[in-house]
């Protein structure tokens, strides 16, 4: 293991089932944003009235605060805290840890409530949980089976290219 | 850790800028941020002291242009510098696809340099990494500075592996964006390795 890790993947197929599962847990739960973010901070898919918001930027920090709140955990001998919750004058942010690798984003405002976000997120994360357990073992069985990967034809003409 | 997102056709990777208190990392991503055309670049986002120290973290979405139909995005983060940082700085390095040692060239931050250097080792080994194997490169900063030891004695310690490495004025930019397509064109040659 020592060495690059193996990237994060992610399928047409899999990325439908999951925004079929947010996009649900939006109307459920009456919220205003939902994303998923990797936990090394990069989106992986937003629904919601996202058009304002710098997703990206949301991403990084929210990853960042898992990880601070991470490293808080461990120092009184906790795994980890799974969910965060801030608290602002007219949005909230209601943030948990699906499938252990995972981060789950839910921003409401006062038409929902914590208690109906909880609920709503509770049953979501099994869901979601089981998607990325089938994303996971995809992943592996076609490493296995030694696909070529698609950037094994990338050139050094195409990295060059980038940078002109 | 890359992330490959064949939905949206995109390739993410994470870079950190490394290296001992300020030697120039955030000035590095300042630059990059200033000369980046507004459509490529995200918000530069920094998490600083009120006297400008990073606390946690900067942070600086860039993306490059097509590869192969992939969108290439590129995540540029700094480590706080300052030695008792270094909780934050193992955080950061988590998920890392390139690392970036910028070296302040000052004849009196050797040390810490050499510091620096053994804790980034340190840390990536605690995450199971080995800094040898991962995509890596050398800036020796401030070189405009009157004070600085030579670059050979520089390179002799802090970069025996022999790495690509530059010369830089973070300050004013030389050297900046040599170092940052380094450490891209590594990541994207490891990528097509597709060993990963």
């Amino acid at each position: 293991m020592f060495g690059s890790q193996p990237s994060f993947v992610m399928y047409d197929e899999e990325f439908r089932k999951i925004n079929v599962v947010i996009e649900r847990l939006l109307r459920e739960s009456n919220s205003k944003v939902i994303f998923l973010v990797d936990k090394n901070g990069q989106l992986i898919s937003a629904v919601g009235e996202t058009e304002h918001m710098d997703t990206t930027s949301l991403a990084s920090l929210t990853a960042g605060n898992i990880a601070a709140t991470g490293g808080l955990a461990k120092l009184i001998g906790e795994k980890e805290f799974s969910i965060l919750f801030h608290e602002g004058e007219k949005d909230n942010l209601h943030i948990s840890i699906v499938a252990g690798r995972v981060i789950l984003v839910v921003i409401f405002d006062q038409r929902s409530s914590l208690g109906l976000v909880r609920l709503r997120v509770k049953k979501a994360s099994e869901e979601l949980g089981r998607i990325f357990d089938e994303l996971a073992k995809k992943t592996a069985e076609t490493e296995k089976t030694n696909k070529m990967s698609p950037f094994a034809e990338i050139t050094d003409d195409d990295i060059d290219n980038l940078f002109k | 850790m890359s992330f490959i997102n064949y939905a949206s056709r995109e390739i993410n990777c994470k870079i950190v800028y490394y290296g001992p208190g300020l030697c120039g990392k955030t000035t590095n991503l300042q630059y990059i941020y200033q000369k980046t055309a507004p459509e490529a670049k995200g918000k530069m986002i920094s998490l600083a002291t009120e006297t400008e120290r990073t606390l946690f973290f900067d942070f600086l979405p860039l993306a490059l242009g097509e590869i192969r139909g992939f969108k290439t995005r590129f995540h540029l983060y700094t480590v706080p510098g300052q030695v008792f940082y270094d909780a934050s700085r193992k955080l950061i390095l988590k998920g890392v696809d390139g690392v970036v040692f910028v070296a302040d060239a000052q004849d009196e931050r050797l040390d810490a340099n050499i510091e620096s250097l053994e804790n980034l080792k340190d840390n990536l080994e605690e995450q199971g990494y080995k800094l040898e194997n991962l995509p890596f490169v050398v800036q020796y900063n401030k070189i405009d500075l009157p004070n600085i030891t030579p670059i050979e004695e520089l390179r002799r310690l802090v970069n025996p592996g022999g790495v690509p490495d530059f010369t830089a004025c973070a300050m004013t930019g030389e050297g900046v964006f040599e170092t940052l397509k380094a450490v891209a064109k590594l990541i994207l040659v490891d990528l097509k390795k597709g060993s990963r």
